[in-house]
């Protein structure tokens, strides 16, 4: 399959990187090779196969509804780049 | 030309579980920002979710009790997106194997009885709360909110008009509040609702292309979006241009609607199964374990009120709509006995005073037993029904005493025959002219005798009694 | 006396006899960084105070005569995605520098409980994404036995901090070979336990599906004791499972009479033939040991890279979409408006292999593209995984190379990212499966480097290897050999 520029364009769009003439180059060029080795899956028929997303055969992982008592406040923010009145703070989201 | 409108909703709602869906913080309401957090509902690296396991039988009571099949090998999945309310990144939910499927919910009222479709209810976590700064222009991120578990629940575009909508939100709010899985309180964003709404000229088949609406924070608000957003579709559609697929925010300040994303951000929410939660596998012992423990709901109740107590189809559903109005009945007819009398009292001005105050909240503030005494009182004689209503709205803020109240205020009818008789007997010498017409066949003067005895007896006299006593003695 | 010279197993016998005490080989372990690592670079970084604290604490619960375990007393080092409550961590990332978790990893905990004693965090690829440890934002590794060589990865550090025998063992992580890969190109054991066996909570994701910690020692008995001290189940990790597994009680049993598979396919093209010697030779050894071997055929192997790439790349995305710049770690500088602090932090904070395979990610969950890619790749691992079942079923352990080459130069697997993908050929089946892997050293090559093998496992079969594996050290002994490096700076306490 061809990885064109308007992929790689949307792709970074949702991942949320910038990336620059050069590496952008380097990164579409990489992918394309990878994209091209991977399609080699298209030659297993898969009709009939369901598709495994947990390898471990357990189910119903469950814990029972009990409060625990939350993190102190200052240990929660404690990496935060920039905090203000005990929250994160960002600048404005715009709606 | 006319058009008819296309409506399906998003309705979200909180679970009043105690714990968050996968994690142990509290859900409580409110707090100080960032108080209600661990690392991982605040997404620090390395942490995984545990599933709340109450969130999967509230989800399944809810799915029975809108008939719906229930999934029995479900599974969650990451909806990616950036925003700062989602610190993961990721929101866990379900895509493609939600808990529940195809149910319906039956709604009524003036002029209209349907079946509205259930296309899925899905189980997922909340995200926080920002808390725009306007004077440093900067927003602040509040975790408390996230993980707090939520259902979806995604309606069939059944809906025609507003009515319809705020039927089926009356009855799903019922029905969640009878389950005792959710408040329900949207001013505290505990019900949320997203209207997906399109027009289309009378007769067409296929649907319009719709829009979605958010922040809609009242039933109030949802009829009033409703309104506005039919008629800016209708004025996109006849001024020849076409209604874009987007999202909206209403603004219910200014009655209008803004598109709120804008297009560079794609709709692309790359799911794909939770690889750090286990699939949920419900087996029919355990759906029917939960069948067998569901309350009584509003349907049933309904109709025991009017089968059993012969209430009105109308009564019985404005009682039954609220869980705890309708315990209320409950509560005060067990000791009344009387179901019309006590369904008379509460959708009169208790039902009003009850509905003051905060958008969609329903406070009752007299105890049961209060409620009753007051018709007891009204039964025993004691006072008479006007002076009952006093009473009621004299008691209800404070929550008083109503017996107490009517001794202290001296309330009480007068017991002594002899002094209403008196009463009537100088109402009518007064009154001469009165008595002439009366007996002239102008009955309906009666009424203003017997208010000359009430007003003479201060109020404190059966007015049924003094009918019958002026009625004798005027033969 | 030498610290370096004993196995973790050894150095705390040693400890319990009071030969030796906690602090002191604490403090040699430190000096033996000091004096070494410089030339290696396995650590990104030591924790001086904390680990001495630790030792004299250990020390006295261990004169008190609590019973911490076979390993009580011994210093390690820890892969740099496992969290430490108030010690950076980083994932040899920018994104993550400075961020200092307010919480242990489970791993953590229970190292802490069996009393060794973490007096650092080893170098890794950054993200864990890499085959060199050479996409760290911070340092390169280099491998012990070669300085102009990589040490593998993405455990580098972890492989080359115990091969230059800086510390007695070392705590990896493996998503497609991440232990066993830099294990067999520095000559030493590592275990990739059964998915489930060894709880994830702590542990920064990297593909969630696939990850598991596990040990890194001279030995397969030491990997034994590590595992047992950090395996088990946990509450907080809904893919930890319920068992317990003792992996010293029957580690003496030997192989008598277990049957060992050899995937034909596992010996094809593109393995390099001293490699295939070496590891046939191990074989052999298997077989002299009362081991039943037989040849046959494995279908899968040309898929598994394809379908592993592709999900770990789908989770990567997902997972690494948390480092944004508003909770914890690096926020760009240039950011003003919030789009910015997302784009300009991942961007600046990111390396390049980390965001190729961030978008990779993305690309294959993207819509149009989630059944042609990622659904795929979840049948491709449905039919690998049933493809080792009717495998183990024939079978205890399947035999076969870790990598199809030793350890490369410095600087030559990132020109071509495909060819260094496909070098993990050998590996990524058993993340895909859920599988327990074992590598061991079986060999050298011409220019002295070691080759490694591997034992593949059913799940929770992690017992079965490593007593395999402890027979075969029992008569071999490339597992000893050390490289000249590890002789260094030598004299201390």
């Amino acid at each position: 399959m061809k990885i064109t520029d308007e992929i790689i364009d949307y792709v970074s769009s949702l991942a949320r990187l910038d990336l620059s003439g050069d590496e952008k180059a380097k990164i579409k060029g990489e992918i394309e090779k990878i994209i091209d080795y991977m399609d080699i899956l298209n030659t297993l028929d898969t009709a009939d196969v369901e598709p495994m997303s947990h390898v471990l055969p357990t189910t119903n992982i469950f814990r029972e509804d009990e409060v625990v008592a939350s993190l102190p406040r200052e240990e929660i923010l404690s990496n935060a780049p920039d905090s203000d009145e005990g929250a994160f703070r960002v600048p404005k989201t715009v709606e | 030309m006319k058009y008819e409108m296309v409506i399906g909703l998003e309705v979200h709602t909180e679970l009043s579980t105690k714990s968050k869906i996968f994690c142990s913080c509290t859900t409580e309401f409110g707090g100080e920002p960032n108080t209600h957090c661990c690392p991982i509902c605040t997404g620090m690296p390395g942490v995984l979710p545990k599933l709340n396991k109450k969130v999967v039988e509230y989800g399944i009571a809810v799915g029975l009790a809108t008939n719906c099949e229930i999934t029995p090998y479900g599974k969650f999945d990451r909806k990616n997106y950036f925003y700062p309310d989602l610190p993961k990144a990721y929101q866990v939910s379900q895509l493609y194997l939600p808990i529940c499927r195809n149910g319906s919910v039956e709604i009524e009222g003036e002029g209209f009885h349907k079946t509205i479709g259930i296309h899925e209810i899905h189980m997922e976590e909340d995200a926080g709360k920002l808390i725009h700064d306007p004077i440093f222009d900067t927003t602040r991120a509040d975790y408390n909110r996230c993980g707090v578990p939520l259902l979806e629940i995604v309606s069939e575009p059944d809906f025609r008009s507003a009515e319809e909508v705020i039927a089926y939100l009356e009855t799903l709010k019922a029905t969640l509040q009878y389950l005792g899985v959710s408040d329900c309180k949207m001013q505290e964003g505990s019900l949320r609702a997203d209207v997906n709404l399109s027009v289309r000229p009378e007769g067409q088949e296929e649907f319009g292309t719709r829009t979605e609406m958010k922040n809609l924070n009242s039933f109030r608000a949802i009829a009033r979006a409703i309104a506005a957003e039919k008629k800016r579709q209708i004025e996109v559609v006849e001024s020849g241009e076409k209604v874009i697929q987007e999202t909206r925010r209403w603004d219910d300040d200014a009655g209008k609607s803004y598109a709120m994303r804008s297009k560079e951000d794609a709709q692309d929410y790359r799911y794909f199964p939770e690889p750090d939660l286990a699939p949920v596998v419900i087996s029919e012992a355990w759906k029917e374990k939960i069948r067998a423990s569901l309350p009584m709901l509003p349907r049933e109740r309904k109709k025991k009120y009017i089968e059993e107590y012969g209430l009105s189809e109308y009564d019985a559903r404005l009682i039954t709509e609220i869980k705890a109005l309708a315990d209320y009945f409950d509560e005060v007819n067990d000791i009344v006995k009387n179901p019309k009398e006590v369904a008379n009292w509460l959708l009169g001005d208790f039902m009003r005073l009850a509905k003051e105050g905060e958008d969609d909240s329903f406070n009752i503030l007299l105890d049961a037993a209060k409620m009753a005494e007051i018709i007891k009182m009204i039964k025993e004689n004691l006072i008479n029904r006007n002076t009952g209503k006093d009473v009621f709205f004299a008691v209800w803020k404070e929550n008083l005493d109503p017996r107490a109240y009517v001794e202290e205020h001296d309330l009480a009818m007068v017991g002594d025959d002899s002094l209403v008789r008196d009463t009537v007997a100088k109402v009518l010498a007064a009154n001469p002219k009165t008595v002439e017409e009366y007996k002239g066949g102008k009955t309906k003067v009666l009424g203003f005798l017997v208010g000359q005895c009430m007003k003479e007896l201060k109020g404190k006299a059966d007015p049924g009694a003094i009918n019958a006593m002026l009625r004798d003695a005027l033969k | 006396m030498s610290v370096f010279e004993w196995t973790p197993l050894e150095t705390a016998a040693k400890i319990k006899k009071k030969e030796v005490s906690v602090r002191e080989v604490t403090e040699a372990a430190l000096k033996r960084v000091g004096d070494v690592d410089a030339e290696v670079g396995a650590f990104l970084r030591t924790e001086e105070d904390y680990a001495l604290r630790q030792a004299d604490i250990v020390q006295k619960k261990i004169d008190g005569g609590e019973e911490l375990g076979p390993l009580a007393g011994v210093p390690f080092g820890l892969k740099d995605n496992i969290c430490t409550k108030g010690l950076e961590t980083t994932c040899a990332s920018k994104i993550l520098s400075g961020f200092r978790p307010p919480y242990h990893a489970t791993a953590t905990r229970k190292l802490e409980k069996a009393g060794v004693i973490m007096i650092g965090k080893t170098n890794m690829d950054e993200f864990a994404m890499g085959s060199t440890s050479e996409t760290s934002y911070y340092k390169t590794t280099k491998n012990p036995w070669d300085l102009s060589r990589v040490p593998g990865g993405s455990s580098g550090g972890s492989a080359a901090a115990v091969a230059a025998r800086e510390v007695p063992f070392t705590i990896g992580t493996d998503t497609g070979g991440s232990i066993r890969q830099p294990a067999a190109y520095c000559g030493v054991t590592g275990l990739k336990p059964t998915y489930g066996a060894v709880s994830r909570f702590g542990l920064i994701a990297y593909g969630s599906s696939l990850d598991q910690i596990g040990p890194i020692a001279p030995t397969a008995r030491d990997c034994a004791a590590v595992f047992n001290a950090i395996s088990g189940y946990d509450e907080m990790d809904s893919t930890s499972m319920p068992l317990e597994i003792d992996a010293l009680r029957e580690i003496d049993g030997g192989v008598k009479g277990m049957k060992i598979g050899i995937p034909k396919s596992y010996f094809g093209e593109g393995l390099h033939e001293e490699v295939r010697a070496a590891v046939l030779a191990a074989a052999k050894v298997f077989a002299a040991e009362g081991a039943e071997i037989e040849e046959f055929d494995f279908p899968m192997l040309d898929y598994a890279v394809p379908a592993y790439y592709i999900i770990a790349s789908a989770e990567a995305s997902s997972n690494l979409s948390r480092y944004d710049g508003v909770k914890y770690g690096f926020r760009s500088e240039q950011a003003e408006s919030l789009r910015d602090i997302y784009l300009k932090t991942r961007t600046e904070g990111f390396g390049g292999e980390v965001k190729k395979r961030i978008m990779l990610g993305a690309f294959a969950l993207s819509s149009g593209y989630y059944d042609a890619y990622y659904n795929k790749a979840l049948q491709v691992k449905a039919l690998i995984k049933k493809a080792f079942d009717e495998a183990f079923a024939k079978y205890d352990m399947i035999l076969g190379p870790v990598a199809p080459t030793t350890a490369p130069k410095l600087g030559e697997s990132l020109k071509d990212p495909l060819a260094m993908y496909l070098s993990d050929i050998y590996t990524v089946s058993a993340n895909l499966s859920g599988l327990p892997g074992l590598s061991l050293p079986c060999g050298f090559d011409k220019e002295g480097m070691p080759i490694g093998m591997q034992l593949l496992g059913k799940a929770f079969d992690d017992a079965k290897l490593l007593r395999a594996g402890a027979a075969y050290q029992n008569v071999t002994s490339f597992h000893r050999e050390t490289p000249d490096i590890a002789e260094k700076g030598g004299e201390s306490a």
